[in-house]
């Protein structure tokens, strides 16, 4: 491989950080998920997993150079003193959506973290249980017990 | 009034979902009441729903809050989408009132806590069924998940890590579902279904739309237990409480199978999902080793209720190949399979709650010699039983002619041999159960006693008919059975005709 190839996946990686780093997260969570024979390691694999798509949200909103989506005009304390016409006219100023970062995905992701915490906590209850029925989270235990009746 | 329904038939249940969770603390009777009333409020409004979309022929738009189309969140009642809310509603009142002694006998003490689930549950699924933003239906989906994995975790001693399990690939599909609707967000832009229908179509090329049809199309074949990822479905649903089966099986996977309709048809449109895309015989073929492979599995069960969790993941195959055989007879095969198999799976798990209810016993052999004990309740298990395999007039004949006419017309042989090996594999599975239940001799009274006596109520010796309470609603639904299959052509002309664009031919 050339070194301009390597240079030009490098910078592909680099402008694409945010879906690099939430697939290695997803990946992280997933293997977790499949892989792990404690039950409670297989939670905290969920949690990744779900973290890894809201960062990935999160991501997706952002512009470079722009700023947090609240309409504050650059009016200084004794603009604001002037009256309503003022503000009036600040807010018939077109609005530049460059300027202003897209809240909507974030939005979005306090409904799913929401849901994901109230995942971890059905997940846990359940882990409670099941270590109150066989006094252990080790899945290969678990299906031992269940194999000898 | 009529204007506000598409709102009042999922704000009401919500609503109801959280008194009841209270109400259990005043009065042990109340939660069980306040669920009853709000979900049979839930099924007016349906059925009203129905009438006036099937009369004026226009789907209905209610804007939540008032704010319209891709800024707020819309809800839509067309003609698939009324259809499907007048099966839930239905299945899941009738399921509750048939229900209600395993729910004594099951969650003594736990009835404020249970039945605000079960309410919560329908609430969801109703508000799957009727939204037309793709965000708001992962929250939905979410809702009704959750609320189901209470429901099943409720269940017997080893329900718990069966829910576990559920609830690691339930996560998974969910997300993979969260992670296309971004991918969609990402090339379009919005998340109103219908908006989304308009930009799609002009960017048929992109690989975004691509990525995010693939990945939404897996998560939904998670959820709805399709063949590589099917195993949570038959120790979950086999590990639950009678009355939490009766609720999810017949429903869950059905509303699934809608939702991935209505993602197909009406977000990615026809044109993209049957004519862009050449992935319909690969997804037919999943569905066809779906069919075999659940119909197989179903043959080596003793358990009457591991038996017939394999039989809903035959079905869902019959659903999903049906639908991506992507010509009108198929697809109205899979959306009148989604009416008949919810009705169908609603009367064989309201029989099964009976026989355990009565017996104490899940197993085959504890159907020995019911007929001459139960001989209405065998009446309609027997109609349930037949209507699986596909006898008329019985409505499972009638979604399956018009699944294999499907299949003929798009010369898959191969679909059309899946469908009747897996009805010659119920014929089986079925007559098996009836020569049991009608040739063998009732099991005497002490090896019965001595294997369940604690669940057995009133004694083996003391069993004859269910009390009519929980008898009037099963007949009701294996009635139902063959209402739908005398009116299954009127169905078809009146409604589905309609649910299916006029670009599928």
């Amino acid at each position: 491989m050339r070194d301009s190839d390597m240079e030009s996946i490098f910078a592909l990686v680099l402008a694409k950080a945010n879906y690099v780093v939430y697939i290695i997260l997803m990946m992280v969570g997933l293997y977790a998920m499949i892989v792990k024979n404690n039950l409670i390691k297989k939670i905290v694999g969920m949690s990744i997993f779900q973290t890894a798509i809201i960062l990935f949200y999160v991501s997706i909103g952002c512009k470079r150079g722009a700023t947090i989506p609240i309409l504050v005009h650059h009016a200084s304390p004794e603009a604001a003193a002037h009256g309503a016409e003022k503000i009036a006219a600040h807010a018939m100023e077109a609005v530049d959506v460059a300027h202003y970062i897209n809240p909507l995905p974030h939005v979005l992701m306090l409904t799913a973290i929401v849901v994901g915490v109230a995942t971890l906590g059905v997940a846990l209850a359940l882990a409670i249980k099941v270590y109150n029925t066989y006094g252990t989270v080790e899945e290969d235990e678990i299906n031992q017990q269940l194999r000898s009746g | 009034m009529t204007r506000h329904l598409p709102a009042l038939i999922i704000v009401i249940p919500l609503l109801a979902a959280l008194f009841t969770a209270g109400s259990g603390w005043i009065n042990s009777k109340a939660p069980f009441r306040i669920a009853v009333a709000a979900l049979f409020f839930s099924f007016v409004c349906a059925v009203l729903m129905l009438i006036q979309v099937v009369t004026t022929g226009i789907a209905m738009e209610y804007r939540m809050a008032g704010w319209a189309g891709p800024m707020g969140i819309v809800y839509v009642i067309d003609h698939l989408s009324a259809i499907v809310l007048v099966v839930i509603t239905a299945v899941s009142t009738l399921n509750l009132v048939a229900q209600k002694k395993n729910i004594d006998a099951e969650f003594n003490d736990k009835e404020g806590a249970f039945n605000a689930l079960y309410v919560l549950f329908t609430a969801g699924l109703i508000g799957m069924t009727a939204t037309g933003d793709a965000f708001n239906l992962y929250v939905l989906l979410e809702i009704v998940s959750l609320s189901g994995y209470a429901l099943i975790g409720l269940g017997s001693r080893r329900a718990p890590l069966a829910t576990l399990n559920y609830l690691f690939l339930g996560t998974i599909g969910a997300t993979f579902y969260l992670l296309g609707v971004g991918y969609l967000y990402i090339a379009t832009g919005t998340l109103n279904m219908a908006e989304l229908a308009t930009i799609i179509p002009q960017n048929m090329e992109s690989g975004v739309i691509l990525f995010a049809f693939i990945i939404c199309l897996t998560g939904l074949f998670v959820k709805m237990a399709m063949f590589p990822v099917h195993g949570w479905l038959p120790e979950a649903y086999s590990q639950a409480t009678s009355v939490s089966t009766g609720l999810i099986a017949p429903l869950t996977t059905k509303v699934t199978v809608y939702i991935m309709i209505r993602i197909c048809m009406t977000v990615f449109t026809p044109e993209y999902t049957f004519g862009h895309l050449d992935i319909s015989g690969f997804i037919v073929l999943l569905a066809i080793v779906t069919i075999v492979f659940g119909s197989l599995s179903a043959l080596a069960q003793t358990n009457v209720k591991r038996m017939l969790s394999y039989i809903i993941i035959a079905e869902v195959g019959y659903m999903v190949g049906g639908f991506f055989l992507g010509n009108r007879l198929g697809i109205s095969g899979a959306i009148l399979h989604i009416i008949n198999d919810a009705a169908m799976t609603l009367a064989l798990f309201l029989a099964a709650g009976i026989f355990i209810w009565k017996t104490g016993g899940e197993s085959r052999s504890d159907l020995k010699g019911l007929f001459a004990k139960m001989p209405f309740t065998m009446a309609g298990f027997v109609l349930a039983g037949l209507s699986v395999v596909g006898v008329p007039p019985t409505c499972g004949f009638f979604s399956k002619w018009y699944l294999i006419s499907g299949g003929i017309q798009a010369g898959n042989t191969l679909f059309v041999a899946a469908l009747i090996f897996s009805s010659l594999v119920n014929a089986v599975l079925f007559f098996r159960l009836f020569e049991i239940a009608y040739f063998e001799p009732f099991a005497d009274a002490d090896s019965h006693g001595s294997n369940h006596g604690s669940h057995t109520h009133g004694g083996a010796l003391a069993i004859k008919e269910a009390p009519l309470d929980m008898l009037i609603p099963f007949l009701i639904a294996s009635i139902t059975l063959i209402v739908l299959g005398l009116y299954s052509g009127t169905i078809v002309t009146n409604i589905i005709q309609f649910a299916i664009p006029t670009g599928v031919i």
